[in-house]
């Protein structure tokens, strides 16, 4: 098996090009890339487009900054494709203004057009958003009697996920809820940074217990 | 003269006895969270939690919180022995597939054809749906929990909802703190009313066109 790079989580951060689509896993920042995230709200990469469930949680006067949140504080993101961003006023508020441009997409269809993307699918037909505002704009096919709204396929360039384990030729094993988004990202995106706790030696992880195989996985960041 | 004082506690009550042994509950953040609270001894229920895992348990004790294992609030829970995790992906197919039995949603606005208006106040409030959208689309029974009267004193019952749609024609059931409602055609049915409030408070105190049936009961939290 070939062994991945494992890489700084600044050396990661450099991987993520102005202006790229970037994937990050995650759920409120739970199982999301930490270190290779403060790297990259660190080098200040801007005029990117975010898809991530959320925009996590951004109350400094509890002393609770998560996730992705510095990153759109810092005003990274050119745009936000996301199901939530009720736990970060500042991504409200450059909603409101103007400033960013958020498009708010229903979970299970984010979930699905992340997950169509990476098995090489144009997009799905679901019943999720019809009649309201998400439908705006869309096509409403009809199949076996039931109406369906069409939602593209939405693939990105860089995924940046978090992992609990990872063997060294890049074999993931996430732990618990923090799996969410984690392996669909793995496969939509060009390039795959993948931060792990541990990194244990090829054929220590029972290939049974495999979520996300090696070769999906370009790069390793020891959190 | 009843005066309407507000009581989630009895909505919560109310709500968890609509499960049956074996049904797959999704509870939504806030008011819904507490049904799980009084689900009465008897009755066996399975948790999912839209974040990944079906199995959802209580709350961890101070100290064994777990960061890797979180409720769709991003609450520390804990998992009963068999349960399971999964993707997001598996979970929103669990969801849309129809292997949810029963949500329970809050509410900002529901309407006698049974649309839900909770994720978005234009210009002031705008959260997202998060996995409200996916949760009505796709789960069998959709539940609705909401205080009767709003802080002002409006009826969150409406006609028809003037906020943007959660989902169209979704919701089959509302409970509030003074009545349980079924959505039946273009109309809310008053199947039991919550004592001291009477059918006729209740049809007085909701901007919508309310049924009541000859077999409407009175029921006690």
């Amino acid at each position: 098996m070939i062994e991945k790079p494992v890489i700084s989580a600044a050396r990661a951060a450099k991987m993520v090009g102005e202006g790229a689509v970037v994937h990050v896993g995650g759920f409120l920042a739970c199982g999301s890339p930490r270190g290779v995230l403060a790297a990259l709200a660190e080098l200040g990469t801007r005029n990117l487009t975010l898809v991530c469930n959320d925009t996590a949680v951004l109350d400094e006067k509890n002393g609770r900054v998560t996730g992705v949140a510095p990153l759109v504080k810092n005003r990274q993101f050119r745009k936000m494709i996301v199901s939530h961003i009720g736990t970060n006023p500042e991504s409200q508020r450059q909603m409101n203004a103007g400033e960013t441009e958020v498009v708010l997409v229903p979970q299970g269809t984010l979930a699905e057009r992340v997950r169509a993307a990476g098995c090489g699918l144009g997009g799905i037909l679901t019943a999720t958003g019809l009649g309201t505002e998400v439908q705006e704009g869309k096509q409403v096919v009809e199949v076996q009697g039931r109406k369906f709204l069409v939602e593209e396929a939405l693939p990105g360039d860089v995924a940046l996920i978090k992992a609990r384990k990872a063997d060294k030729a890049g074999n993931l094993v996430y732990s618990k809820t923090a799996r969410n988004f984690n392996p669909l990202m793995a496969m939509a995106c060009k390039t795959v940074i993948a931060e792990v706790e541990e990194i244990v030696e090829i054929g220590e992880i029972d290939p049974d217990q495999i979520h996300t195989p090696s070769i999906l996985v370009d790069y390793l960041v020891k959190a | 003269m009843i005066e309407y004082v507000e009581s989630k506690e009895n909505i919560a009550r109310r709500i968890a006895r609509i499960f049956k042994t074996g049904d797959v509950v999704n509870l939504g953040i806030g008011l819904p969270t507490l049904v799980a609270n009084y689900v009465p001894a008897e009755v066996t229920v399975i948790l999912q939690s839209e974040n990944g895992l079906i199995g959802l348990g209580p709350a961890p004790e101070k100290g064994r919180e777990d960061k890797d294992l979180t409720n769709a609030g991003g609450m520390p829970v804990t998992l009963l022995a068999g349960g399971a995790y999964f993707d997001s992906a598996t979970s929103f197919g669990i969801i849309r597939g129809g292997h949810v039995d029963c949500t329970v949603l809050g509410v900002l606005e529901v309407d006698q054809e049974g649309n839900l208006a909770n994720y978005k106040i234009p210009g002031k409030m705008v959260p997202g749906m998060g996995g409200a959208m996916d949760l009505v689309a796709g789960s069998r029974v959709v539940v609705a929990a909401t205080t009767h009267l709003e802080k002002t004193g409006g009826s969150k019952l409406k006609r028809r909802c003037t906020l943007p749609l959660t989902a169209e024609h979704g919701v089959d059931i509302v409970v509030t703190d003074v009545g349980y409602f079924e959505v039946k055609g273009s109309h809310f049915v008053l199947k039991e009313y919550f004592e001291p409030y009477t059918p006729d408070w209740i049809v007085e105190h909701t901007d919508a066109d309310v049924q009541v049936p000859p077999d409407c009961k009175s029921w006690r939290a």
